[in-house]
């Protein structure tokens, strides 16, 4: 393999004379997006779209919807069930699903509340111990799945049961075991929040180390004659994460400010798009999702990837079960129960990531969470409680596999061309 | 293999075969698949290994893929007697194969494709080392992709069969197996990559062609191998080969292609009588 010429003229190489070639460009990359919207990729481009009609609508309906106390509360809200949905969208991609997150996130929070209380478990040791049990759950699954072929469907189904029965041995008899008043993580899931301005700092450093590492990598493809962004493009997305940060942030701060288990949950959704999109690890996940034999017979170690996958998965529900315990103060019977899973693996496909595996984003997990609370907060607000917020967020649901479906199919008529 | 030089004048006096098969056989319970077959490639050679549904073409390349082992016969590599115990033994050999299905992963775009499996980076992939060497690549092959940051799905079948040649030579084999490469293809898309296996020739490489279509193979190959019913029925120079000669040896309106062509024979086969593992 010849080593990598860099073209000497400065002429960008990947630049083919009979081809249209890589976007150039503030207008090549806007001609980019839209051929592939029309190839039907559409990423993330309805549910942000829906995202905007649903705050209108409720915002009309309800003038109290976009109030600073009402986001604040929303953000709270979104971060159990979103770093459940962020562990739903990793199996998603594997073509695989886990229907059992509700039953870890109660068994997890059981065990929290049972350590802290009966056992006299120190915080860290609690919260280890809880996550380390859904890990194991995670690995159990790995192994029926990778040893017996079991379709993930009926395991996780299987350990929905099994460890909701668990979740309601460990509870013990009362079903329902406070934790105590004074704990750190009810502090962390209620009452603590950024401090303005750390909160904006926070978000300059954000966009700073954004436009950094945007500038470098168009920098080392320049240098690679390849095509590159423009300064001006590179400048012009930085500025727009700008506005977009210090607005939430802004309209968090006129309330108690950014809660701190909201963070929590973005810098997941962070960590595992950078993992997913940067690392071997995360190539492997999506070409495991497009195709396992074409995967495995490319070398890649077939087995691990579901290992990680399904471990991942259980630990971040076991996390999302012990975040949602903190903000209500107690784990019971219902922790992790009723339309938890459910709400989790619908914030992941409504999100944009796809039921088919291969497509998808951590950030799904962040997009459709906060459609699914922006739902439940602004029926919540006009006195239409779970009967209308169940049916609606079925249809969202519903809608959200149709455009997955849809945009599939145009793909694959697109495809052979 | 002094014989094999003489035949053809083309090839460079004294070239060795790069890959040597003999006496190979193989049976799946009581199919017996292949019988004592005798195989060779050279450096810088298209060869095109014909025959009839059944002759047992995909078999010989899966023991050189590593799919499954010979029962009896042995393989020589680079003067080495081998055994292809497993893909990656065959990978590591110099030996990629491209099979019929691709193997592609249609989600990820070009240079994911290429590189999957060894990809360019420790900690963080190296994208811009794998898209620099990956339209370096495709240029040297002169290959017609319009940009390598778009999921395979959205190709041609001429470019998915262009990237999954490409991809087998990124582990920079000496013998390059190609199954069936322009069976979906249409003319122009057949062309191309035709002219890609022509560029694989220049590069050096062995090439070893499975190819229903004669017109193709007399288009690209130096040299073609016929299998029947398991056995070799001819090794031809395709210089001096006819089409109803070939399709004669496929279809068995001569028993041997030693009958025919009694020159044609590259093997010697004192050499490997009774030879057995
Ligand atoms: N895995 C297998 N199990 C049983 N029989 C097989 C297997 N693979 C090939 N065969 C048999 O071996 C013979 C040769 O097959 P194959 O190599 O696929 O021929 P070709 O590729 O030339 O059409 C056929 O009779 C086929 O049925
Ligand atoms: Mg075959």
């Amino acid at each position: 393999m010849s080593k990598t010429q860099v073209a000497a003229s400065g002429s960008v190489s990947d630049l083919q004379p009979d081809a249209f070639g890589p976007p150039r460009g503030i207008g090549g990359s806007l001609r980019a997006f839209f051929s592939r919207i029309r190839s039907g990729d559409l990423g993330s481009l309805p549910v942000i779209i829906g995202l905007v009609i649903i705050w209108t609508v409720f915002q009309v309906l309800s003038p109290n919807f976009l109030s600073a106390n009402n986001l604040v509360n929303l953000a709270l809200q979104c971060a159990a069930g979103g770093i459940i949905a962020i562990g739903v969208v990793l199996v998603l991609l594997l073509g695989q699903i886990d229907l059992s997150v509700g039953s870890i996130s109660g068994l997890s929070a059981a065990i929290l509340a049972i350590g802290l209380t009966k056992l006299g478990w120190s915080l860290p040791v609690a919260i280890l111990i809880a996550l380390a049990a859904g890990a194991v759950v995670g690995l159990f699954y790995a192994f029926l799945f990778v040893r017996f072929g079991i379709p993930s469907f009926i395991i996780t189904l299987a350990g929905l049961l099994g460890f909701l029965g668990l979740q309601l041995a460990v509870l013990g008899p009362t079903g329902s075991v406070n934790i105590p008043p004074d704990s750190p993580i009810i502090a962390f899931t209620q009452l603590w929040f950024l401090p303005p301005v750390t909160s904006y700092v926070l978000a300059a450093l954000v966009v700073a180390a954004y436009l950094f590492v945007h500038l470098r990598a168009a920098r080392r493809r320049a240098l690679a004659g390849l095509s590159s962004a423009s300064l001006g493009e590179s400048v012009l997305r930085a500025a727009a994460l700008l506005v977009l940060l210090v607005a939430v942030v802004y309209a968090l701060n006129n309330d108690r400010g950014v809660p701190a288990s909201f963070l929590l949950f973005i810098a997941l959704v962070v960590v595992m798009n950078y993992a997913l999109t940067r690392t071997k690890w995360g190539r492997s996940v999506f070409a495991v999702g497009g195709s396992v034999d074409a995967a495995r017979r490319s070398g890649i170690r077939v087995t691990r990837v579901y290992v990680t996958v399904f471990v991942l998965c259980s630990l971040f529900a076991a996390l999302g079960g012990l975040l949602a315990a903190g903000r209500v103060t107690t784990a019971s019977t219902s922790t992790g129960a009723g339309d938890v899973p459910l709400n989790a693996i619908a914030a992941a496909v409504i999100g944009g990531t796809s039921l088919f595996g291969g497509r998808g984003s951590a950030y799904s997990a962040l997009l459709g969470i906060v459609v699914l609370q922006s739902i439940s907060s602004g029926l919540t607000l006009l006195s239409l409680d779970s009967p209308v917020r169940y049916m609606i967020t079925g249809a969202v649901l519903l809608l959200a596999v149709i455009i997955d479906s849809l945009s599939r199919r145009s793909r694959a008529s697109h495809g052979r061309a | 293999m002094t014989l094999a030089t003489e035949l053809d004048p083309a090839r460079r006096v004294g070239a060795e075969p790069v890959l040597t098969m003999r006496g190979i056989s193989k049976g799946f319970g009581a199919v017996q698949a292949l019988t004592d077959v005798d195989f060779d490639v050279y450096p810088g050679e298209v060869v095109a290994l014909v025959g009839d549904n059944g002759a047992g073409k995909s078999t010989l390349i899966k023991i050189l893929a590593g799919v499954h082992p010979q029962d009896a016969g042995q393989i020589t590599f680079d003067d080495r007697i081998v055994s292809i115990t497993s893909p990656a033994a065959s990978r590591e050999l110099g030996i990629a194969t491209v099979f019929q299905d691709l193997a592609l992963c249609d989600n990820l775009d070009v240079v994911s494709n290429l590189f999957l499996g060894r990809e360019i980076g420790s900690a963080a992939l190296d994208e811009v080392e794998m898209e620099s060497r990956a339209w370096d690549l495709l240029r040297q092959l002169s290959a017609k992709i319009p940009s390598v940051r778009i999921p395979v799905a959205s190709l041609s079948g001429g470019q998915r069969q262009t990237v999954a040649i490409a991809r087998s030579l990124i582990g920079d084999p000496t013998v390059v197996i190609l199954d069936e490469p322009t069976a979906a293809l249409g003319v122009v898309q057949t062309a191309e990559v035709l002219n890609l296996v022509e560029r694989l020739r220049e590069r050096g490489l062995g090439v070893l062609l499975i190819s229903h279509n004669l017109a193709d193979v007399q288009a690209v190959a130096d040299r073609v191998v016929v299998l029947r019913l398991g056995r070799n029925n001819g090794n031809f120079n395709m210089s001096d080969v006819s089409y109803e000669d070939i399709i004669a040896a496929i279809t068995g309106a001569t028993d041997s292609a030693g009958l025919l062509h009694p020159t044609a024979s590259t093997f010697d086969a004192a050499d490997t009588e009774g030879d057995t593992e």
